[in-house]
């Protein structure tokens, strides 16, 4: 029930952003039913068929080796969440147990921050394309990659709002009713700060999909035989000006996701703790 | 102000030489030895160890460190595996497209960005902010090189207007050849424009809620002139703050515009250097990015410092 009435208060005349909720939801059960929804196999090859424009049976057309659009946009949807998920749980975890411990102790926090500060020295994707030099080409390097790369955010912004909360009265009251450092670390301040995070994670989980597909697109990212939207825009550029269609499907889904996760982002900002507003590094 | 600006000057040495040995790992850090990586794999073992020697590889970490951060500073930032010219002359070569582009793409975010922003702040709450607050977000969810191929499809191929790739320098044809930059920057500007518009409109509305400008109202001063002179000139400042954070995403994604439209810049040279192996040439290019990005961020805070001298008091 309080679920519901959060979501409330989140959507409530914002219908865009519900809209936004509505279709990732959509997304998720993609990603989920894609081997039951997909009417081809995404992998399957068939050089007849190659570039048929969108129609029967093949509702999103084929690419240029004759696979069905329709189901490696499916397929697609499972990398996006993936990656999305993936990336930011290494942001949230990573990042965000760095900038709390830096924050609760003092002296351990000059050292920490200080190595997130050279970090944030690197733009992000440079900082990207440097770690997938000197890493393979898998699903699992691209979501640590893009997780770490992140993480350094996260930390500066858990380790904010850490501070703010540390000298808080509840927080001396526990004390001194004997809690140890971590009973104050995990069951006193980490609680006050999920919302927050929550709200983090939709942003981090955006950006990560215009990463992930940018770096498919250099041919960095994901092997080249994963079906995700960043390898199907990057494999059929060179055929866009006979088949448009295969640019626009995948570049239409990771849009319409990003802006969705940004609307949904936004929503929940507002409905925030003023306190953290600010600290949320968003759109 | 003086003392605020050493002392900031003072804590980027620390950040400076902590990435610069980070950068400096990056070779060592490749899997295999450096040295046999370099000479690629038809290299001999004596030619290995000709230039593990050479290289210093078989001296201590932090004597090798110390050699390669003196030449340096003395601009010897090695030879391109590739090229086999110096890096550093790699790196200029790619200057003047990246830095043209970075300027147009300037020109756009701030002739775009600022006013569409005033204009969203100023009618806060009807569909004029509505939508253009709705189409700023939008325009930042969308993948460079997508706008980018879309924009080669429209205009240079299907209506002919502009040339699709490529950069001829300025030197041989002129400012006439500024024309093979203008999709490159407007694809560049887009993304940030839209944070730029987000971001003015939502400072602005910040400082309108402040006691000075309610005065300024009070007082008879004309909306308008409340809006430019009060409200828009302080939420500078905010829009300042976050320029450091706007040049870092140019950057990232000049890598990607420079390949969409196959621009000899130093972005697409990243991306040419990694599939190509050549290591000091990433090396080079890493160090002068960070570098670059290290001084527009003292940049930033002085200036940040300059329009609100709270911040070099504290």
């Amino acid at each position: 029930m309080s679920v519901i009435i959060k979501l409330q208060s989140i959507f409530a005349g914002r219908k865009l952003a519900a809209l936004g909720a509505l279709w990732l939801c959509l997304v998720m059960f993609a990603a989920i039913a894609a081997p039951v929804l997909a009417p081809f196999d995404p992998l399957e090859i068939d050089p007849v068929m190659r570039l048929s424009e969108p129609g029967a049976p093949y509702l999103f057309g084929t690419d240029h080796f004759g696979r069905d659009t329709f189901s490696r946009a499916l397929f697609g949807a499972r990398m996006a969440i993936t990656i999305g998920v993936g990336s930011v749980l290494i942001a949230l975890v990573f990042g965000g147990l760095i900038g709390m411990l830096s924050a609760y102790f003092t002296t351990l926090g000059h050292l920490l921050m200080r190595g997130v500060d050279v970090l944030m020295a690197f733009p992000a994707l440079l900082m990207a394309l440097i770690l997938m030099t000197l890493l393979e080409r898998s699903v699992a390097n691209t979501i640590i990659v893009i997780g770490v790369v992140y993480a350094t955010t996260t930390a500066r912004i858990l380790f904010g709002m850490t501070l703010k909360l540390k000298n808080d009265v509840f927080i001396d009251a526990a004390r001194c009713s004997g809690a140890g450092h971590l009973s104050l670390l995990f069951r006193h301040i980490l609680p006050n700060l999920i919302s927050p995070l929550l709200v983090q994670a939709t942003f981090i989980f955006a950006f990560a999909q215009l990463q992930a597909a940018a770096l498919d697109f250099l041919g960095l990212g994901l092997p080249p035989e994963v079906a995700s939207w960043g390898n199907m825009l990057s494999q059929e550029r060179i055929y866009v000006t006979r088949a448009p269609w295969l640019l626009l499907w995948p570049g239409a889904l990771i849009i319409l996701t990003v802006f969705s996760m940004n609307l949904v982002g936004d929503a929940m900002r507002d409905s925030l703790d003023p306190r953290f507003k600010d600290d949320i590094a968003g759109v | 102000m003086l003392a605020y600006i050493f002392k900031r000057i003072l804590t980027l040495v620390p950040t400076l030489v902590a990435a610069s040995i980070l950068v400096f790992m990056f070779i060592h850090l490749i899997p295999g030895d450096p040295a046999a990586v370099l000479l690629g794999d038809t290299a001999t073992p004596e030619e290995i160890a000709a230039l593990t020697h050479e290289m210093g590889l078989d001296r201590p970490i932090w004597q090798q460190y110390i050699a390669w951060f003196s030449n340096v500073l003395k601009g010897d930032l090695g030879e391109s595996l590739f090229f086999k010219t110096p890096v550093l002359t790699v790196i200029a070569d790619g200057a003047e497209t990246s830095i043209l582009l970075a300027l147009m793409t300037m020109f756009w975010i701030v002739l775009l960005g600022i006013p569409i922003g005033i204009w969203s702040a100023t009618h806060h709450g009807t569909w004029i902010d509505q939508v253009t607050s709705g189409l700023a977000m939008l325009f930042a969810s969308i993948p460079t090189f997508w706008l980018g191929l879309y924009l080669i499809l429209i205009f240079a191929v299907g209506l002919g207007w502009f040339p699709s790739s490529g950069f001829p320098s300025l030197s041989d044809g002129g400012l006439s050849n500024l024309r093979y930059l203008l999709l490159p920057s407007l694809t560049l500007a887009a993304p940030n424009a839209a944070l730029i518009v987000r971001l003015v409109r939502a400072s602005m509305l910040d400082v309108s809620r402040e006691d000075h400008v309610r005065t300024a109202r009070a007082k008879g001063l004309s909306p308008a002139k409340v809006a430019i002179k009060h409200v828009f000139r302080n939420s500078l400042i905010a829009v300042t703050a976050a320029f450091g954070f706007t040049f870092a995403a140019l950057i990232s994604e000049a890598v990607v515009t420079e390949t969409v439209f196959s621009l000899p810049g130093i972005g697409r040279l990243v991306v040419q250097s990694i599939l190509r192996r050549d290591y000091p040439v990433i090396q080079g290019v890493i160090l002068v990015i960070v570098v670059l990005y290290m001084v527009v961020n003292l940049l930033v805070d002085l200036a940040y410092a300059r329009l609100d001298p709270r911040v070099s008091l504290q």
